[in-house]
């Protein structure tokens, strides 16, 4: 293995909860629901699976825990976006807030624990393949998931029945509803996938990607994931590219931290927020006022009846 | 089963104004069940976090301390709100305006300035805020870029700066490497008030931008200008008011106070420049905004409300070996409940139990 092939290896791991997290997320939106929460329901996926993992000595319970966590913390935004009402925007900050505290609260008799390595489950064939087979295809199980939650939602998004619903509710809840489709019910459903995948994310990151619980360790990639889904146009596919691009911002980083680059520590760890707002910039440069954003996105409905 | 809303057509003003107090008393219900499923007793937890603090004269001053930031944040934030922008990064815009009023304590250190120094230092801290939260704002009105996410990411760069400095240029050579500036001379230090042991004039400029806000929003076109902007976007076009200016402005108004929250709270309580000068102020001013439902005067309320919090919090950690982080989820329960109840104040709920073909 080449220091090369190792680096890229690194760089997809970097890449997988920024990737779960951001297509979660990109379903909630689709469905016209702008979760601010995300970090917040990472933070909660992240304590949760690693307590349950630690308690009783299992990977798969603890990943399980990590994903009732977020699945939870996205029925109470759900119950109060959908069921009442609330602003998206001020309760989706509001759930953030909430998940970072309840996080620490949970995490704290955990501090200074850490995991087993989860073994890497190696493709037969294309884990062989020249340059990038290391790297996409010696990973841990997790990652696989990552790729097949892309193509699976590419997939329903796109060529599925109730995949356009969902993008047509999210696009005009209005005429959705008179059409009528179940506006509230499909976008609880949607918020609460966001929130399995933010959970799944926070999971990968305590149990996978450090191996130890440390408070805020999420350390705003729930809001990058939130930032991939406008990069990404709302379009899995592109959330892929995106989330690869702020997996090598991470990994060059701390590579030129490691390498003791003559440049503060800060400036660089500051780099990726810096990379987001510029790539932010350029696109809505690029591509005039938020293209792709669908047309319903954050704004409350109550049917009338 | 399913919740339906239904429109309430003329909402009642007495519960307009119990809604926050309504969302406060479940929040503490929820955090009573949190504390209790800990296994400590909610009551004593209770009596720690708000009743000791609001019978002890040396919690009250340190609850006014604590309570400037979060008045002068959330008074600016709730320009934003207003005009219906989400500044979410006031935390970035209070440690700038820290930094830059630090500069000029730190630059004169050693001479002697004379009297302009505070002063200028509360003006270069207003400036330093506000320059911080001109970023979204010009992105926002130049390119079409969210405010959300520029104003929060802005936060770690801030954050992150502030930490440079405080290890790096600014740390004091016979500090003995810990990461902390010298500290401030007196001339560079808010006074205390007089007859209040420990507390800075930090409190007299939250009372002022509380009064002053009162008057601009209630009496003069600018703050009908903003109720309309947020509102009724479309006909505050149609009325000739430019919602570019009003971004530009509400943005300039809400970093300059948040700046001045920052450097008060430097030079009026640390002293010295570290590598952390806020436990989430500007967060938590978010709850405060919406506790006080975005009126001045609910914000003063409010803001003493969260503040006698954050003192409660210092006491559990002490008395009951409760995190600090309980109090952290506390605010955000609080906001959630917060707009939760104001949507109620919109909308009866009504409970159906069969599943209607429509939800």
């Amino acid at each position: 293995m080449t220091t090369f092939e190792a680096i890229l290896f690194t760089i997809v791991a970097a890449s997988t909860p920024l990737l779960i997290a951001a297509i979660g997320e990109l379903v909630a939106e689709r469905a016209g629901v702008l979760n601010l929460g995300v970090e917040g329901m990472m933070a909660m996926g992240a304590v949760c699976a690693f307590a349950a993992a630690f308690t009783f000595d299992s990977t798969l319970v603890g990943i399980a825990m990590g994903m009732l966590a977020g699945g939870l913390m996205a029925a109470l935004f759900a119950l109060a976006v959908l069921g009442f009402a609330a602003n998206q925007v001020g309760a989706g900050l509001a759930l953030t807030i909430f998940g970072l505290g309840l996080s620490g609260l949970i995490g704290a008799p955990f501090v200074g624990q850490t995991r087993p390595r989860v073994e890497e489950w190696p493709i037969p064939v294309l884990s062989d393949l020249p340059l990038v087979g290391h790297a996409l295809f010696s990973q841990d199980p997790l990652v696989y998931v990552a790729f097949g939650l892309v193509a699976g939602v590419a997939f329903f998004l796109a060529r599925t029945r109730t995949g356009l619903r969902l993008r047509s509710i999210g696009e005009n809840h209005v005429s959705a509803h008179a059409l009528g489709l179940p506006v509230l019910r499909m976008r609880v459903y949607a918020v609460i996938f966001g929130g399995l995948c933010a959970g799944l994310a926070g999971a990968y990151l305590s149990l996978v990607y450090t191996r130890f619980w440390s408070p805020n360790m999420t350390a705003g990639r729930g809001w990058i994931a939130v930032a991939l889904v406008v990069f990404a146009a709302w379009r899995p596919t592109w959330a892929l590219v995106g989330a690869l691009v702020f997996g090598t911002a991470t990994v060059l980083q701390l590579h030129a931290q490691a390498a003791q680059v003559a440049l503060p520590s800060q400036l660089l760890a500051a780099a990726p927020y810096i990379a987001t707002i510029l790539a932010l910039v350029l696109l809505s440069i690029r591509r005039g006022r938020a293209v792709g954003a669908p047309g319903s996105l954050g704004t409350p409905f109550v049917p009338d009846r | 089963m399913r919740i339906e809303l239904i429109p309430r057509t003329d909402p009642s003003p007495v519960a307009r104004a119990l809604a926050p107090l309504a969302a406060l008393v479940v929040a503490f219900l929820v955090a009573g069940l949190v504390v209790a499923l800990m296994g400590k007793s909610p009551v004593s937890a209770f009596e720690v976090y708000i009743l000791q603090p609001l019978g002890d004269p040396w919690s009250l001053r340190a609850m006014l301390v604590k309570a400037t930031p979060l008045i002068l944040i959330a008074i600016g934030l709730s320009y934003c709100f207003r005009a219906g922008l989400w500044n979410i990064g006031a935390e970035g815009q209070f440690v700038m305006g820290g930094i830059a009023g630090s500069a000029l304590a730190l630059a004169t250190h050693g001479s002697d300035p004379g009297p302009w120094l505070l002063p200028a230092m509360m003006l270069a801290g207003i400036a330093g805020g506000a320059a911080w939260g001109a970023v979204p704002a010009f992105l926002k009105v130049r390119f079409g870029v969210s405010e959300i996410l520029t104003s929060l990411f802005l936060v770690y760069v801030a954050e992150l700066f502030l930490d440079w400095l405080a290890r790096g240029p600014w740390r004091d050579p016979g500090g003995f490497n810990f990461p902390q500036s010298v500290v401030f001379e007196s001339a560079a230090r808010l006074p205390e008030i007089p007859g209040l042991d420990r507390v800075h004039v930090g409190v007299v400029f939250a009372v002022i931008a509380v009064v002053i806000t009162a008057v601009v929003l209630g009496r003069t076109l600018f703050g009908y200008r903003l109720k309309l902007t947020g509102d009724a976007p479309r006909a505050a076009r149609f009325a000739g008011f430019d919602a570019r200016r009003t971004t530009l402005i509400v943005f300039l108004i809400s970093g300059g106070l948040a700046g001045l929250a920052g450097i008060a709270e430097v030079s009026g309580q640390i002293a010295r420049v570290i590598p952390d000068i806020s436990p989430g102020y500007g967060f938590t001013a978010i709850t405060v905004a919406f506790l006080g439902r975005l009126n001045p005067w609910g914000i003063l309320a409010a803001g003493l409300v969260l503040a006698l919090t954050f003192i409660g919090g210092e006491n559990a950690q002490i008395l009951l070996r409760l995190p600090f982080d309980l109090t952290v989820a506390f605010q955000g329960l609080v906001l959630l409940c917060v707009l939760t109840a104001d949507a109620l104040v919109s909308y009866r709920p009504r409970l159906v139990r069969q599943a209607g073909a429509r939800a």
